[in-house]
């Protein structure tokens, strides 16, 4: 069954207004309990509005919005049980930290969920172990930390919610290559472990390959496409077209069918890469020896 | 809820309200407020509503735009009537009198005015903040001050601080709100609770937006340093103010319909 379910969601900002947008134009989409989703697409095409939809934190204006099958606003009383139950990270979510300690900061999201204090410790023992965080860190200010550990402390602050939906909004802006790779591997042990969803939201196309199962890829505030991984970029030639940028293994492929060797585009990882490499050799030796 | 703060927004266009020279602009939009407490009649405030619309309308403007100016403010117009009603007391009989309550017919008649007043003001002055934009209007303020560097006034300071507080208002607004949507997804209460819950409910927005702020000012200072910022002295400017033949033309129409308003005093008895 899916976890989260839209229905024909619009949104437009300042509406009746000279200056108004229409960020998301009849959204229709069915995301399954336990997938690693990634969404891509164009800055402005609806990602992070259509995000905000799925906690609560945006009534639509058109459209409904339905978690384990029932319209989250139907009853909006219970609009605060739904946000612990869909879990955000917002862009640059390390400037969201407030507390002495990063012990304390963590702990905000169980506490307001009222949690027994011990219940509570494990929690945040369990979301600072997910996101590679050290005791000393914990006991530790938020504002002594670096850039990425601040990002890890902040991200910890939503999974020790333990919330049955994850979503990122773009978890790796402005970190380095290895950085970026802890937080992401993090999210999807995570997602492994605890058998949750993950929506991630992310400009780089490499990222989405390597971790994502489904992509939904959005393009002026529609669903452009919604597939598995290596269904989606079996379109890399559009992809690429619509100007998203694709991974740099996929694009090696693509010139290469240019040039009359077809291996197919889908290829989006490098192991896959190999293994499709050595595929067609093999196959081409055969035909030699034949 | 801080969408609806109209503040110092802008809305870009190209009317002649728009193109009027800031300095201009101004100057025009402080008489309009002197304009307005000196129509001591009816007519003289109901032409000035004229000119306001008239305005508005040639600005291209939306008129909903003023009922979300006005929104804010209607406690403080609420509060202003109530204060009034009570408390002016006229030579004749009072209209209504409840034990110690007495109403005269001066006190509504004051009030009339009085809320006619504050309505237009606020709507004649947000049509400069709407149709200028910050930077035009600090180098107008700025222009406008000038005379003022002669007694060792910090002028182009004065001009600078102004036009990077608004310039910030909208970048604080939204901050404001980014933080207000993370910790909300955090389970964080703001509008619900006792008194003092919500007070310390505002602490997890507080503390990271005083932080941000901080960090702001430090990077644009640094910034500005990169530039070779240095003050006003000897710097030039990309857009020069110039008064145009169309500007002269667009200010003398509106001094003349300011003009009339005024000349209404001579012709209807003041009611207040």
């Amino acid at each position: 069954m899916s976890v989260l379910k839209v229905e024909n969601l619009s949104y437009t900002y300042n509406p009746d207004m000279p200056n108004r947008v229409k960020a998301l134009d009849g959204i229709n989409l069915e995301i399954e309990e336990g997938t690693f989703v990634g969404v891509i697409g164009h800055t402005g095409c609806g990602k992070s509005t259509l995000i905000s939809h799925f906690n609560g934190l945006t009534k639509p204006q058109e459209g409904r919005i339905l978690l384990d099958g029932k319209d989250i606003w139907t009853e909006w009383e219970n609009i605060r049980q739904v946000r612990f139950n869909v879990g955000m990270v917002f862009q640059y979510p390390e400037y969201q930290l407030f507390e002495e300690t990063c012990y304390k900061d963590i702990a905000f999201g169980p506490k307001n969920m009222g949690l027994s204090e011990e219940e509570i410790d494990s929690r945040v023992k369990m979301a600072a172990k997910f996101c590679g965080i050290t005791d000393e860190m914990l006991a530790g200010s938020p504002f002594d930390l670096s850039g990425g550990q601040k990002r890890r402390i902040a991200i910890a602050g939503i999974i020790a919610m333990m919330p049955k939906v994850l979503v990122l909004d773009e978890p790796c802006a402005g970190l380095d290559p290895e950085g970026r790779e802890l937080i992401l591997s993090q999210v999807k042990n995570y997602q492994q472990t605890t058998g949750s969803t993950v929506i991630l939201v992310s400009h780089s196309m490499e990222d989405i390959a390597n971790y994502a199962d489904k992509v939904l890829v959005m393009e002026q505030g529609r669903v452009y496409n919604y597939d598995l991984t290596e269904n989606i970029f079996r379109d890399a030639e559009n992809l690429s077209r619509m100007g998203l940028g694709i991974p740099d293994i996929t694009k090696v492929f693509l010139k290469l069918k240019e040039m009359g060797v077809d291996i197919g585009t889908d290829v989006y990882t490098i192991p896959y890469a190999v293994k499709s490499l050595l595929k067609y050799k093999q196959a081409k030796e055969a035909e030699k020896n034949a | 809820m801080l969408k609806d703060i109209t503040i110092g927004q802008h809305f870009p266009g190209n009317s002649p309200v728009h193109n009027l020279d800031p300095r201009l602009k101004i100057v025009l939009t402080v008489a309009f407020v002197f304009v307005l407490f000196l129509s001591t009649n009816f007519v003289g405030l109901a032409l000035s509503a004229l000119v306001t619309l008239l305005i508005y309308k040639v600005s291209g403007i939306p008129l909903k735009m003023l009922k979300k100016s006005i929104k804010p403010l209607l406690p403080l117009i609420l509060f202003t009537v109530i204060l009034n009603l009570f408390f002016i007391k006229g030579p004749g009989d009072p209209l209504l009198s409840l034990g110690f309550i007495k109403i005269y017919k001066e006190a509504i008649m004051f009030i009339i005015v009085m809320v006619c007043r504050i309505l237009f003001l606020i709507c004649g002055t947000s049509l400069l903040t709407y149709t200028t934009s910050p930077i035009m209007l600090t180098d107008g303020l700025e222009s406008l001050m000038k005379p003022l560097n002669k007694i060792h006034f910090p002028v182009h300071e004065m001009a600078m601080m102004i036009t990077i507080a608004l310039r910030f208002i909208p970048t604080l607004i939204e901050e404001t709100d980014k933080i207000m949507n993370a910790q909300k997804s955090r389970g964080a209460m703001l509008d619900s609770g006792s008194f003092a819950d919500r007070i310390k409910a505002l602490v997890p927005i507080l503390i990271p937006l005083f932080i941000s702020s901080l960090r702001r000012a430090e990077e644009l200072a640094t910034a500005m340093e990169c530039r070779c910022y240095h003050g006003g002295e000897g710097r030039t400017r990309l857009k020069q103010l110039k008064i145009t033949g169309t500007d002269i033309t667009n200010t003398v129409v509106v001094v003349v319909m300011f003009a009339v308003i005024l000349s209404t005093r001579m012709f209807f008895p003041r009611v207040i």
